[in-house]
């Protein structure tokens, strides 16, 4: 277990554990325990077995290669600072689920909490063993994440969806910083490995962007570690359930920020802008915290702001970039997270005993539970730094260093005033805390009658008290060695001469203790009557809060100023952003012509076919005739549409691009089909002479300035397109294909080559486009609503129906039958000789025009026809098309036809061919090209199906809707 | 023929925005559709203009030069069947668009 494994293990068993617990039944609460008890215990565990190679002096590393060339490693790296954090949150990791265990009512969902809280333990795990920068990071967020969601656990209770989207906003910017700082860090040390970026302090400090990069990684720890002026989230996050508070916002997650400036401490301690920025919030942390501290009524809000306070202690020591102030801040850590981590849970234990955390109502509860009670004052009085303590201790060792003169200026000189001025208001909260719970008159107006709580529940306290107890009265033998191999891990040879001892003679910080003493408990007496009855915070100060900054401060930002972007920038209208899109595309191709000069080259007709020039003069015809009449007459315009594709068509055949004009034309016909069968459903537009000439001034106005811009555009399109084609081509690839597409992709069809073998794999994209499309269609449709208007059938058909009903020999529908009798003879006839046209033009595709699009779209309209023909219920009744089954196979037989090149060991799409004799058919190129082509003709096939098939069927779906409802007033 | 060819795709392109500007969705469609057309030909064209060498070899030895440049063609051979699958997408979303809204408006509701 010495080797690196172990480090692996332990990120990634709670993770696992944390998979596990989501998924047991709700009410195991047992279960849950156990296997929370079991993962942390065995983290411990392997922990534990670590410490002889950590203490050896050097550090256990496990490096897993993930992108080397980025410096991404996966690299785990344990040495005696991270193996004390790693302990604490295995420790008191365990005894907080012991705890949880008895605090989680029945009623809780407990598998949630559970699998939070151990993922959370995995990564506050990563964090503190991360050998790499960018993956310390990674861990960073998580432990964000998942302290968001265990203090908004009761998101039924609108306080913990507030505290925990505030807590998430704070730390996840500050996160983003830290990122931002990292990144700078790596850049600066040219590896993120943090052995290398430990080694590269010299470098780091000296370089241009060490102050950048310093504000950014601050900004990441302060928030985290809930520092001024960060530090209002943290009394916000009390909403989470006390087991919670107790881990995450008094032991861990906030230790993390402490963590991260020790870390790295030896990199960026000792500049100036360390000392003032860390000292300025460690000292504004340390006072205001404490300070607020006493005015809090909520037992909970009060460790919280007191848990600000040492933090700011520990940021203020860190500041000082003296060794010793180091060594200090280490050694409270980890006081401060056993002393803290009982607090909490005697909170925990009194709210759940009584109902209630309000100070101002409980008293004399010494009585009804004397055991916490006594466990508790212990703890408050190591809060306080009462000797024999273990805070008392790491207080000594800050009052020495904080009379030192480290550099020359305000705060300096400040430094050991403030100190024992917080120290005061420590002792007079901690009395606040003991005195307003446990002594006084017996409480009158609680929810529950107070008792103690089950041994088990009371065990974790008693156990983190004993280490108080044992830290402050024999400290070299019980924590010394550990700290000491903290300690050498993070300052390496600079680790000073300390001493642990409890007594060091009457000196000056002893003195300063002693101040601090009696001075809170005056202070305290002083007080004494007003807290009892005053509202919740300082004076002056309750009417600043943090919060409702905060909250302000978010309403502007993600309401005033978004709506107001929004506003200005995201028109609700579609005309004017479109306007606006053509007008930048004109700008964006005519800006580089007119700044680098255009020369379109003369204009000539010489040499042009006048027949071409007849097609084009009615092609140009048709498209300003359907761009006139799309708005009153729909048919025309389509007609006159179909028209222009027509001479587009005709184009291609004659520039030598007869595959383009085969597709071309299959895809105008069923374009043509489906524009017909939406036509129905758009509403009735009756050109009006009067309202025409009435129309506004602006609407005029607008007309006129689109019709500028659209020949405008035309006039840029003619002169880049002459331009263009009348310059001599530059070499390009294409002489490759055509040199390939024989001997390489088997085909002679050079076109059709490059699409199913060349680039086939954008073929392949292009075809899985279609079948989404397809499907969407299909899906939109699933739903539709036509609008009221156009539900009844159309004029025509109800002249029709009227007819036919009238006359006693006729049913409905003849008359349309009738007119339609031959050309549905013809269309139903020529369904089989339009499957084998398709079938041609399938095959011949790899050496004649033609090919799987063409085909796939010729056989769907030998289906329409027949649909056209004889109605969708005749041709439902005789043919099932299954459009859905043939998408799904043409996709998947162009997968595996690709997929199958990797059976020989080549790429994806590689393409094999040969010819093959077929019986009555002849010598046909058999390239395995020609099975990915199968799978597009396939696929498109299916896809025009649907897509059409799903449109026609509306008008008879709306029929049947009416029948069903005529039947249900019959019988009514 | 270039001139020609150009001068339509001008047109083309030119009637498409003007459609495509226009307030009610069917008008939009058409215009797209015709957008589409003279697009498609512009890519093409990029190729440069040849009759009669349609890229489809004739025999095993391959001189470049009698051909025309298949590049274009197999791009614009992809671009007609998105061009119909968005031009099929597009007329349901508009159906859609007036059934749900009841307005064949561009903005799903009639200006004021």
């Amino acid at each position: 277990m010495m080797d690196g494994t172990s480090l692996i293990w332990m990120i990634v068993l709670p993770f696992v554990g944390s998979a596990i617990a989501a998924v047991l039944p709700s009410n195991a609460r047992n279960a849950e325990a156990w296997l929370a008890g079991f993962v942390t215990l065995a983290v411990l565990v392997m922990a534990s077995a670590s410490y002889p190679a950590v203490a050896a002096g050097g550090a256990i590393r496990n490096t897993i290669e993930w992108v080397p060339s980025l410096g991404l490693n996966l690299s785990l790296r344990m040495d005696g600072f991270a193996w004390l954090f790693a302990m604490m949150i295995s420790g008191i990791g365990f005894l907080v689920v012991l705890y949880a265990r008895y605090y989680m009512s029945p009623d809780d969902p407990v598998p949630r909490f559970f699998s939070f809280f151990l993922a959370f333990m995995g990564a506050m795990l990563g964090i503190v063993l991360s050998g790499n920068l960018i993956l310390l990071v990674v861990f960073w967020e998580l432990t964000s994440v998942f302290s968001f969601l265990l203090i908004g656990y009761w998101h039924h209770n609108a306080n913990a969806r507030d505290g925990a989207r505030m807590a998430l906003t704070i730390t996840g910017i500050g996160g983003l910083g830290l990122l931002a700082g990292v990144l700078l860090l790596g850049h600066i040390a040219g590896s993120y490995d943090l052995d290398r970026v430990l080694a590269s302090g010299e470098l780091i400090r000296s370089h241009d962007l060490y102050l950048p990069a310093l504000l950014l990684i601050l900004l990441g720890t302060l928030t985290k570690s809930a520092q001024f002026p960060f530090h209002f989230w943290l009394p916000n996050a009390m909403a989470a359930p006390t087991p919670v508070s107790a881990y995450l916002h008094s032991a861990t997650m906030v230790k993390a920020g402490v963590f991260l400036m020790a870390r790295l401490w030896p990199v960026l301690a000792g500049s100036t802008e360390w000392f003032w920025i860390l000292g300025f919030c460690g000292m504004m942390s340390l006072a205001l915290g404490a300070y607020f501290a006493i005015f809090q009524q909520d037992i909970k809000g009060l460790l919280a702001y007191s848990t600000i306070s040492h933090l700011g202690l520990i940021t203020l020591l860190l500041s000082l970039g003296s060794p010793l102030g180091a060594v200090a801040a280490i050694f409270h850590m980890v006081n401060h997270a056993t002393f803290k981590a009982s607090l909490f849970m005697a909170a925990g234990i009194i709210d759940h005993e009584t109902g209630t955390r309000d100070i101002r109502r409980l008293s004399g509860l010494f009585k009804f539970m004397p055991i916490t009670a006594t466990l508790a004052m212990v703890a408050s009085a190591a809060m306080a730094g009462v000797p024999l303590l273990n805070g008392f201790l790491s207080k000594e060792m800050f009052f020495a260093e904080a009379i030192e003169t480290h550099a020359i200026s305000v705060l300096d000189t400040a430094a050991p005033y403030v100190a024992v001025l917080a120290s005061a208001f420590a002792v007079t909260y901690s009395i606040r805390f003991i005195h307003g719970v446990f002594f006084g008159p017996a409480p009158t107006d609680l929810p529950r009658v107070p008792h103690e709580p089950p041994f088990l529940m009371r065990f974790p306290i008693m156990l983190l008290v004993l280490a108080c107890i044992l830290v402050g009265t024999i400290p070299g033998i019980t924590i010394g060695p550990f700290l000491h191999t903290a300690v050498s891990s993070v300052l390496g040879a600079e680790t000073p001469q300390y001493s642990l001892s409890v007594w060091h003679g009457f000196n000056v910080p002893l003195l300063m203790s002693t101040v601090a003493l009696v001075a809170g408990v005056i202070l305290y007496l002083c007080l004494k009557n007003y807290l009892a009855n005053c509202e919740e915070g300082p004076p002056i100060f309750r009417r600043l809060k943090g919060q409702r900054i905060f909250e302000r401060a978010m309403v502007t930002v993600s309401w005033r100023w978004a709506r107001f972007v929004e506003f200005r920038l995201g028109p609700r209208r579609l005309q004017p952003q479109l306007r606006l899109l053509v007008f930048v595309a004109f700008a964006a191709a005519s800006w580089p012509l007119y700044s680098l000069g255009f020369e379109p080259g003369r204009f000539t007709f010489l040499g042009a076919d006048p027949a071409f020039a007849g097609v084009w003069v009615l092609g140009m015809l048709c498209a300003i005739g359907a761009a006139y009449q799309a708005k009153f007459h729909r048919l025309a315009a389509l007609i006159l549409l179909s028209g222009a594709g027509l001479v587009t068509c005709i184009t291609f055949v004659w520039l030598s691009a007869p595959d383009l004009a085969v597709t071309q034309l299959l895809v105008e016909i069923v374009t043509t089909v489906l524009i017909l069968l939406g036509l129905r459903w758009l509403p009735k537009r009756v050109e009006d002479a009067d309202a025409l000439a009435a129309a506004s001034r602006g609407a005029r106005l607008r007309r006129v300035r689109d019709l500028a811009l659209a020949v405008a555009v035309g006039f840029g399109m003619t002169a880049i397109a002459y331009a263009v084609m009348t310059r001599t081509p530059p070499a390009t690839i294409a002489d490759y294909f055509l040199e390939k597409a024989y001997s390489e992709g088997g085909g002679r069809n050079v076109v059709n080559v490059i699409l199913v073998d060349f680039r086939g794999f954008d073929t392949f994209g292009e075809i899985t486009v279609l079948a989404i499309v397809a499907l969407t269609v299909f899906a939109l449709l699933r739903r539709f609503r036509p609008a009221s208007d156009s539900v009844d059938s159309p004029e025509q058909q109800r002249n029709q129906t009227a007819f036919d009903e009238a006359q006693p020999d006729r049913e409905a529908g003849d008359t349309a039958s009738d007119w339609l009798m031959i050309p549905a003879v013809i269309m139903q006839w020529l369904f089989p000789v339009i499957i084998v046209f398709a079938a041609y033009l399938f095959l011949r595709g790899h050496d004649l025009p033609g090919g799987g699009f063409a085909a796939g779209i010729a056989m769907a309209a030998a289906f329409i026809l027949q649909y056209m023909a004889a109605g969708t219920r005749w041709v439902e009744d005789r043919l099932k098309v299954l459009p859905v089954r043939w998408i799904g196979a043409g996709l998947l037989m162009a997968a595996i036809t690709g997929a199958g090149s990797w059976l020989f060991g080549y790429p994806f799409l590689t393409s094999h061919s040969r010819y093959v004799d077929l019986p009555l058919i002849g010598e046909v190129p058999l390239a395995s090209a020609l099975f990915f082509d199968l799978g597009v003709f396939s696929l498109v096939v299916g896809a025009t199906v649907l897509m059409l098939i799903a449109l026609a069927h509306q008008s008879i779906r709306r029929h049947r809707v009416r029948t069903a409802s005529a039947a249900v007033e019959e019988k009514a | 023929m270039e001139l020609i060819l150009a001068i339509g795709i001008g047109v083309f392109v030119g009637s498409g925005v003007w459609l495509l500007l226009r307030p009610r969705t069917y008008q939009v469609i058409v215009g797209l559709s015709l957008i589409a057309y003279g697009v498609n030909l512009f890519i093409f064209s990029m190729g440069r203009l040849q009759s009669n060498a349609a890229p489809v070899l004739a025999s095993a030895t391959i001189d470049p030069a009698d051909y025309t440049d298949p590049i274009p063609q197999a791009l614009v051979l992809t671009a007609i069947v998105i061009g119909f699958a968005t031009t099929a997408l597009f007329l349901v979303l508009l159906l859609v668009s007036r059934g749900l809204t009841g307005s064949d408006h561009v903005d799903g509701r009639e200006p004021n």
